[in-house]
């Protein structure tokens, strides 16, 4: 059987020793989306996917694959794949034997994909992985993320060690798949502009929590940067949460929290104020700096 | 490249219905997959099939089974019902009022739009006839 594998946490808390990695996390990865997990070093991401991929038991809660419990689930586990950074391949084997390796586990695994992307990265199947560089290294995670065809499929940063080309390269590969053959994808990075249009979801992690979880397309559009006149820039940011400011002479620039009706934005511009979209990476910056719960809280309740 | 302030699907339906209105997309003529879009642009296929599903629903493409989706026979005169309506509103109002305040007056705003499309059509007459 396969089809894409959505991921549902309940009160999911992990604990390592006193440290608290997830404290009661609810959210739910929507089966058959792109989802980016985004979050500072230390959010708890890592962690998250860690227990989805059963590769850690939560100290407390619930995970969910498919609706199931996937620690040591037998019929679960090879429609579930996670790519670390770290690579977890075999150091002393050939590229062509891993990848044997991983096809003979992988029920949905494609060798000609996996072929096609060898070359794409321009990996030799003759080379062990010690020999790797680094970005070599990344890309040959990529390659086993995307030809496994896993029904939920995390991949943790693995896109760290390449140069921009690559990541492109890697971002067409994964679309193309992925319209071929659907399944769960759930894209952790640090590169928000580079993958807020890949993502139809996207969940923010800070401190082990989650601080939103939603539509990206939704998202992105509750910033707005607004740009002009001081005086017509204090008047619009009345009454709503300003995440930022800078001034420059008499002109101001604020970011704000904003759902702005159709009204709205043409009073403002009639009143002579720029209104510009806020990426979504600096919507995060924003997000989960210090004391910036609150505003989140409030983009929860807007959405 | 969709870097407005709107919905991804939302630009990409407006930048479709402009091709329609421009002309270089013709009616009856087949529009990219929503997969050819996805990967051509690199945005993610949901985002992409929201859009081509509202301009199903606005009558600008429409569906045949099996084999894709195609400009609507009367698309282009739908859209420019459509935008007449809103032209007047968001392109003109804001050109008086710009105008107004740099102090131009009305007349020379006017001459310039007329001597503007004198030299458009003037080009398009060289373009037909060599």
């Amino acid at each position: 059987m396969s089809a894409p594998l959505g991921v549902e946490a309940r009160g999911l808390g992990v604990r390592y020793g006193r440290k608290v990695a997830l404290g009661g996390v609810d959210v739910a990865i929507p089966a058959g989306s792109i989802t980016g997990l985004l979050g500072r070093n230390g959010s708890g991401k890592t962690t998250l996917a860690s227990v989805a991929a059963a590769f850690r038991r939560p100290t407390s809660g619930a995970v969910l694959v498919g609706g199931e419990d996937p620690w040591e689930n037998e019929d679960l586990l090879p429609r579930v794949l996670l790519v670390r950074e770290s690579g977890d391949v075999l150091d002393v084997e050939t590229l062509r034997t891993n990848l044997r390796f991983v096809e003979d586990c992988r029920p949905a695994f494609s060798r000609e994909v996996a072929e096609r992307l060898m070359d794409r990265f321009e990996l030799d199947p003759d080379a062990k992985p010690q020999k790797l560089s680094r970005g070599q290294k990344s890309a040959f995670g990529i390659v086993l993320g995307i030809a496994s065809r896993a029904d939920l499929t995390i991949l943790d940063e693995v896109h760290l060690g390449l140069d921009a080309p690559s990541r492109y390269a890697f971002y067409d590969a994964l679309l193309e798949d992925y319209v071929e053959h659907p399944r769960t994808i759930v894209l952790s990075s640090h590169l928000i502009g580079e993958i807020e249009r890949l993502v139809e979801h996207v969940v923010v992690l800070d401190h082990g929590r989650v601080l939103l979880a939603q539509d990206a397309d939704a998202l992105r559009v509750t910033g707005v940067s607004v740009t002009g006149p001081a005086r017509e820039v204090e008047r619009f940011v009345v009454g709503r949460t300003v995440l930022g400011r800078q001034q420059l002479g008499g002109t101001a620039q604020a970011t704000v929290l904003a759902a702005l009706a159709d009204g709205e934005a043409a009073a403002a511009r009639a009143a002579g104020l720029d209104l510009g979209p806020v990426p979504l990476q600096d919507l995060f910056v924003h997000l989960t700096a210090d004391g910036a719960a609150d505003a989140a809280r409030e983009l929860g309740r807007a959405r | 490249m969709f870097d407005g302030r709107d919905p991804i699907y939302v630009q990409i339906a407006d930048q479709i219905r402009q091709d329609v209105l421009r002309g270089d997309l013709q009616p009856e003529e087949q529009v990219m997959s929503t997969t050819q879009y996805a990967t051509t642009f690199r945005i993610n296929p949901a985002t992409a099939a929201k859009a081509f599903a509202q301009l199903v629903d606005d009558g600008i493409l429409y569906k045949r089974r099996g084999v894709g989706m195609f400009v609507a026979p009367g698309a282009p005169d739908r859209l420019r019902a459509e935008g007449r309506e809103t032209f007047f509103a968001e392109s003109v109002d804001p050109v008086a009022d710009h105008a107004r305040a740099l102090g131009i007056p009305l007349e020379d705003v006017i001459a310039r739009l007329r001597a503007h499309a004198a030299r458009t059509a003037g080009a398009e007459q060289d373009g037909a006839a060599s």
